[in-house]
């Protein structure tokens, strides 16, 4: 009986992990990625009217938003759902997004819209979001270290919160002067097409930072997926993962709601649908893959939207809706489980 | 050795367990037994810290003689801990697709971090292997019968390659063929493996067919401990289980009868 399998032989065998089958996994996520990168390209160089200078760069822009997009809000969802091992909650559903919201009013109520003017240097925006961060961490931390808490109650108590969070911003927000309102108003309504541009390489740049954070604590998040207990007995400092995890959710969302505006759906149609088609529970390939498909779905979306029914600033509705018929048969059909 | 010293666990304001001061035998099967509610499964869930204690400590020995001495369970480093004390609960429902052997490759976490070597692999397969599991090894667990799936469960634990497993209730929702099979089993893993084995049994007469020790608990404290023979008793388990008991033995081995 050898005890001393610590220590590694010094050549591992390149074979893939047995028990995974094949290394399908990976070329389902070379077909997505290339597939994404295709809906890129065709929304960016095709059918353009007039100055090609002008309408690279206003896509470009859109192209970008998109990307955030996809990283946010596909990564935001998947992580969120393996730590609170639910395929049903997401971040926005449970109130992520009107935490922000009701930090940039708050913020907005305290100093004057002026305030909000002036902070959008990197520092003073890195402080608000830091600020949004540690609050959605320490309440959902609370909430998701519960033993055992039931679906059905969490699903509620982020509603409630959720709902209580967006009233107090409503309230707060009609005792704002016109001035000041328009301010935030233009803060808070991010849409894919008229994304600030400014904005976006912050947003790019935060978004690598959590992505390299998160994507080598793979391993670990494929254990933290069975549960705490298969967790801790497996060596994993659970309530660190989970802290830090969320930390990331909520660095994601923050970013997400910054640059597009609250989204609640499309994040659950993009991990839905990364379960689906990865054929694996490794994260390795979970995240990459989410970040394709959300990607493959915007572009793609939008791409359609424009050139077949001219309804360009109908996307995000259309995946809304989508998004939420999903959310709804998957809740009726978890029900009666 | 696992070493329970002084441990005391309240839910709320009431008092689940202990003061316990107990050592979990070094070899062997132990077996916890004792009425609902009497604490058995939170001593073994805080021995393998899935719990913490209010006041106490569980301290292993981690090598063998010379070794790096002693571990303190819920203080040491959690990775280091893993690769001595494994625990399994006995409900575990995942969220992930897994088939057995992606399951059972979990148990070299502690060892490999995620990166499955030679040595991983092979391990993998013994514990497989072990469990009679080889041939469903492609299976998902959502495809297997309750007796198969808590194999697999069992067999990730081995593949730990852990000196202590502990298991909760190992035998809850079993047939009486396959608890009697999850029983030989144990039995091999600590007689060729040399394994300690901790479990919470709720059937005393499986407990005294194959344990090597037996810890009754009653109220948070451990009322009785010995071998069969010494805990098996009429006025011991009357004692424990507050209940008449009548104990035979049986082709030499202790018997209870309670069911009258």
């Amino acid at each position: 009986m050898a005890e001393d399998t610590g220590t590694r032989p010094a050549a591992p065998p390149a074979a893939p992990p047995v028990g995974a089958p094949g290394v399908r996994p990976w070329l389902r996520l070379g077909v997505v990625a290339a597939l994404a990168v295709l809906a890129l390209a065709c929304y960016l160089l095709l059918f353009v009217r007039g100055s090609f200078e002008f309408a690279i760069e206003r896509r470009l822009t859109t192209a970008g938003a998109m990307v955030v997009a996809a990283f946010t809000q596909g990564v935001a969802t998947l992580l969120f759902q393996t730590v609170t091992q639910n395929r049903l909650l997401t971040p926005s559903i449970m109130g992520f997004d009107s935490v922000y919201v009701l930090a940039q009013t708050a913020l907005v109520v305290v100093f004057g819209g002026g305030a909000l003017a002036a902070t959008d240097g990197p520092g003073k925006v890195l402080a608000q979001t830091l600020l949004m961060v540690a609050f959605a961490t320490f309440l959902f931390r609370w909430l998701f270290s519960g033993r055992r808490a039931d679906l059905h109650v969490l699903l509620l108590v982020g509603v409630a919160l959720g709902m209580a969070f967006d009233s107090l911003s409503t309230f707060l927000q009609r005792v704002l002067s016109p001035a000041d309102y328009d301010v935030l108003s233009v803060r808070l309504s991010g849409r894919l097409g008229t994304a600030d541009a400014e904005l976006l390489p912050w947003a790019v740049l935060a978004c690598a930072v959590t992505g390299f954070v998160v994507l080598r604590r793979h391993a670990r998040l494929d254990v933290l997926e069975l549960g705490r207990d298969t967790a801790v007995n497996l060596g994993v400092d659970h309530r660190r993962e989970l802290t830090l995890a969320l930390v990331c959710v909520s660095v994601l969302v923050a970013v997400s709601t910054a640059v597009l505006g609250p989204m609640t759906f499309f994040g659950f149609l993009v991990a839905v649908l990364t379960r689906q088609v990865a054929g694996t529970h490794r994260h390795a390939v979970l995240l990459p893959m989410s970040f394709a498909l959300g990607v493959l779905v915007l572009a793609g979306g939008q791409f359609v939207m424009e050139h077949v029914f001219y309804a360009t600033g109908m996307l995000t509705v259309v995946l809304e809706f989508l998004g939420g018929a999903v959310f709804l048969v998957l809740l009726l059909r978890k029900g009666t489980l | 050795m696992i070493t329970v010293e002084g441990v005391t666990k309240a839910y709320g304001t009431t008092p689940v367990l202990g003061p316990v001061t107990q050592v979990l035998a070094e070899r062997g099967i132990t077996s916890i037994i004792g009425p609902n509610g009497a604490g058995k499964s939170t001593l073994l869930t805080i021995a393998g810290r899935l719990a913490e204690p209010d006041t106490g400590t569980v301290r292993v020995r981690a090598g063998d003689g010379g070794g790096p001495g002693e571990l303190d369970v819920h203080r040491a480093r959690s990775s280091e801990v893993a690769k001595v004390v494994a625990v399994l609960r006995q409900e575990n429902h995942f969220t992930a697709r897994l088939t057995v052997r992606e399951l059972v490759s979990f148990g070299r976490f502690p060892h490999c971090g995620g990166r499955l070597t030679a040595t991983d692999v092979a391990a993998v397969d013994e514990a497989l292997g072990f469990l009679e599991l080889t041939d469903l090894q492609g299976r998902f667990l959502d495809e297997l019968s309750g007796g198969q799936r808590q194999r697999a469960h069992v067999a990730m634990v081995l593949a730990q390659q852990t000196r202590y497993v502990l298991l909760d209730e190992p035998l809850s929702s079993l047939d009486i063929r396959h608890a009697v099979r999850m029983m030989r089993l144990l039995r091999r893993v600590a007689d060729e493996l040399g394994r300690a084995v901790v479990l919470v049994v709720h059937d005393v007469n499986f407990a005294a067919a194959w344990s090597d020790r037996i810890v009754a608990v009653r109220d948070g404290r451990v009322v009785a401990q010995g071998t069969p023979a010494e805990v098996v008793r009429d006025d011991v388990l009357e004692e424990v289980f507050d209940t008449p008991v009548r104990v035979h033995v049986l082709d030499g081995v202790p018997t209870a009868v309670y069911h009258r």
